[in-house]
């Protein structure tokens, strides 16, 4: 790696305090494009992190463990969606219950492996084009996690705005009983959605656990997954909005604590408080039009399909 | 929402805890934690001293946990519900747990009490603490000579007298030894968040520290520092697997022994109400083996007699003459702090930069 100045090293940390919230996010708005609310994500991270954790240090092999992350994401999400899709069970209570049990398991599966180290994911470097100032390494050295998570926003985004599939997913959001009765399968369509969800929450707590803190500690998410359920809103169902949301996020967190370092006389109550004032700001701003944002929100959030009816 | 669905969770491990409980034989003693026991931290280490009773006294007693108790009404709740199942002797480990304790404690007179960091007590409610900044003191003589910056980066979690209290005897050790040396501290508002508390690692890095400690639970702040290149302190257990190179010791909460003699005392009818605030002396303080690959040995040599200087009561981190953030004499030469000074500072010592939020 080039010669990185404190610049780039700021940036770098605001990309990494970033990719957790945008991973999980990305997830959670496809499913709630096809009009599930599953708040279940933080429970979803953390056995995503646990599980990347346990495989990467079991087998040591970095893809190993971000697959078992996925795939653990992916196992949790179907319980909520046999829950709530074939026993009609509600979303909400389904999701909370999904976030205990998440916290519960993980913390179970996690108990012989508390106090062990790995080493942190390694970076994939493009050479050359990663010894250009500031940006370089900020662009082409960073780890497989990070790269995915901007990719997918790009891909979500071409899904559900320029694809077929994205299209009928959206209108199954939009009007289950509509989809339903023009021939489209609502119960599996969403379960698809639900998984996806999954799989990108596990990916977003696999991160914590390899990357950004490569360790397990129960809990380790500490609210992240909420954040993520809040940036979803904070975006108004928008896939580039939810990255520049993520990232707006990690980076006055990370401002905060320069300005800290520097000395700066504002109490660290106060700038703590920043990313979530910052947040709140840019929600009341972008909600300023109620009809835009009625426009984004699909119609049937959260609502119980009865193909009989 | 996370209030409530922490309290689900207790209330639910709670009820997996209380059916286990079936004998009636042994002295039954049940502990209140306020994390996790894998936070590898705080609640680790209390749960390490109800591990060292049960080894203690084997099948005389009978221990059970309640972790993730929130403070407040579930802690009541949880506390009252230990005591009515026949726990004889009941630990609560945080200080948000004081006023239920006491509250409890009223409704169950022949059940003893240790509230751990209160200061209220009755007669079967004793309170206990440790000196930790005996070991804080310690560190900051250690990266007082290691520092290379002369600047310590010093993560705290909230601005609670405990914590000011450490970061001032940090710097009053680190003074002692390098009157040049500063510590930033950056705030970070939790108790344990590992993403943060790395993220304040590598800001304060980015500055120019080159010795990381914390007020905080997670070891992240260790493996930043391993991967950063700096050195760092771990916190309340033995973190060095986290930073092999760049951990230089870590301050260890050693709850043990005092819940040990705690445990003997009420198997002998001989327990006491009484409030204990000890350090190295009392053994529930200890310092990790500093680590000789990156210490030098002298720097070595002057922690372990520091601590043996502590131990003995010839020395005070908190001796005069100390001075404020602008100079003024707090305490002269001659004179040390009391515990009741202790237990309520509210300012920073010299070499502490920034202003305490107040």
């Amino acid at each position: 790696m080039a010669a990185i100045t404190t610049v780039e090293l700021i940036l770098l940390t605001v990309v990494s305090a970033a990719t957790p919230l945008l991973l999980a996010a990305t997830g959670e708005l496809v499913v709630e494009k096809s009009g599930i609310l599953n708040l279940g994500v933080e429970g979803m991270m953390l056995v995503g992190a646990v599980s990347a954790f346990i495989a990467m240090l079991t087998t040591g092999s970095w893809a190993l463990g971000i697959v078992a992350g996925a795939a653990a994401g992916v196992i949790m999400s179907m319980l909520f969606g046999v829950l709530t899709l074939f026993f009609l069970a509600n979303q909400v209570a389904s999701g909370l219950a999904l976030t205990l049990f998440g916290i519960g398991i993980s913390s179970l599966l996690g108990i012989p492996f508390i106090g062990l180290p790995i080493d942190k994911l390694p970076s994939l470097d493009v050479p050359v084009l990663g010894d250009i100032p500031i940006f370089g390494p900020l662009i082409f050295e960073q780890d497989f996690l990070i790269y995915f998570s901007v990719l997918m926003v790009v891909v979500v985004h071409f899904f559900l705005f320029r694809t077929r599939a994205g299209l009928v997913l959206r209108a199954v959001g939009e009007s289950h009983d509509a989809a339903h009765s023009i021939g489209y399968s609502v119960i599996r369509i969403r379960f698809f959605a639900v998984m996806f969800g999954g799989a990108m929450a596990g990916l977003g707590g696999a991160f914590l656990s390899l990357s950004y803190t490569p360790m397990w500690v129960e809990q380790m998410t500490a609210g992240r997954g909420w954040i993520a359920l809040a940036l979803v809103v904070f975006a108004t169902w928008k896939p580039g909005r939810v990255l520049i949301g993520a990232y707006l996020f990690g980076a006055v967190t990370i401002f905060q604590l320069h300005l800290q370092g520097f000395g700066v006389q504002i109490p660290g109550q106060v700038l703590s408080m920043l990313p979530y004032l910052v947040t709140i700001l840019v929600l009341v701003l972008i909600s300023r039009n109620a009809s835009r944002v009625k426009l984004s929100a699909p119609a049937c959030l959260g609502q119980i399909f009865h193909s009989n009816t | 929402m996370k209030k409530f669905l922490i309290a689900a969770v207790a209330a639910f491990t709670y009820a997996i805890g209380s059916s286990l409980a079936l004998a009636d034989d042994p002295l039954k003693i049940g502990f209140v934690y306020i994390g996790p026991v894998g936070d590898h931290g705080w609640t680790y280490q209390h749960n390490d001293g109800r591990l060292a009773v049960e080894e203690a006294f084997g099948d005389k007693v009978q221990t059970s946990f309640v972790e993730f108790v929130p403070e407040g009404q579930d802690a009541e709740r949880v506390i009252r519900q230990l005591a009515a199942d026949g726990n004889k002797l009941i630990f609560t480990t945080s200080f948000g747990y004081m006023n239920p304790t006491i509250k409890v404690a009223q409704s169950f007179p022949d059940t003893y009490f240790e509230h751990c960091s209160g200061y209220k007590r009755a007669d079967n409610v004793s309170t206990y603490l440790a000196r930790f900044y005996e070991a804080r003191y310690v560190n900051g003589r250690i990266a007082g000579q290691v520092t290379k910056t002369n600047t310590i980066g010093y993560i705290a979690s909230f601005p609670i007298p405990e914590v000011v209290r450490g970061i001032n005897a940090f710097a009053l050790g680190m003074r002692s030894v390098n009157p040049d040396a500063t510590i930033k501290v950056v705030w970070v508002s939790t108790w344990f968040d590992p993403g943060k508390e790395g993220d304040a690692a590598k800001a304060l890095i980015d500055q120019g520290a080159d010795v990381i400690l914390q007020h905080t639970d997670s070891p992240a702040p260790l493996q930043v520092a391993e991967e950063r290149g700096v050195w760092a302190i771990g916190q309340a257990s033995d973190m060095s697997a986290f930073g092999p190179r760049a951990h230089l010791t870590s301050a260890i909460n050693n709850w043990g022994p005092y819940y040990v003699e705690r445990t003997r005392a009420v198997l002998e009818g001989t327990w006491e109400s009484g409030d204990v605030w000890g350090g190295y002396s009392a053994d529930m303080i200890k310092s990790s083996e500093i680590n000789a690959e990156s210490v030098p040995a002298d720097v070595i040599a002057d922690a372990e007699a520091t601590i043996a200087a502590i131990r003995s009561g010839e020395l005070h981190p908190f001796a005069g003459p100390i001075l404020d953030q602008s100079g003024n004499e707090i305490i002269g030469a001659g004179t040390t702090l009391s515990d009741g000074d202790l237990l309520g500072m509210s300012y920073y010592v010299m070499g502490v930069e920034g202003s305490l939020p107040q």
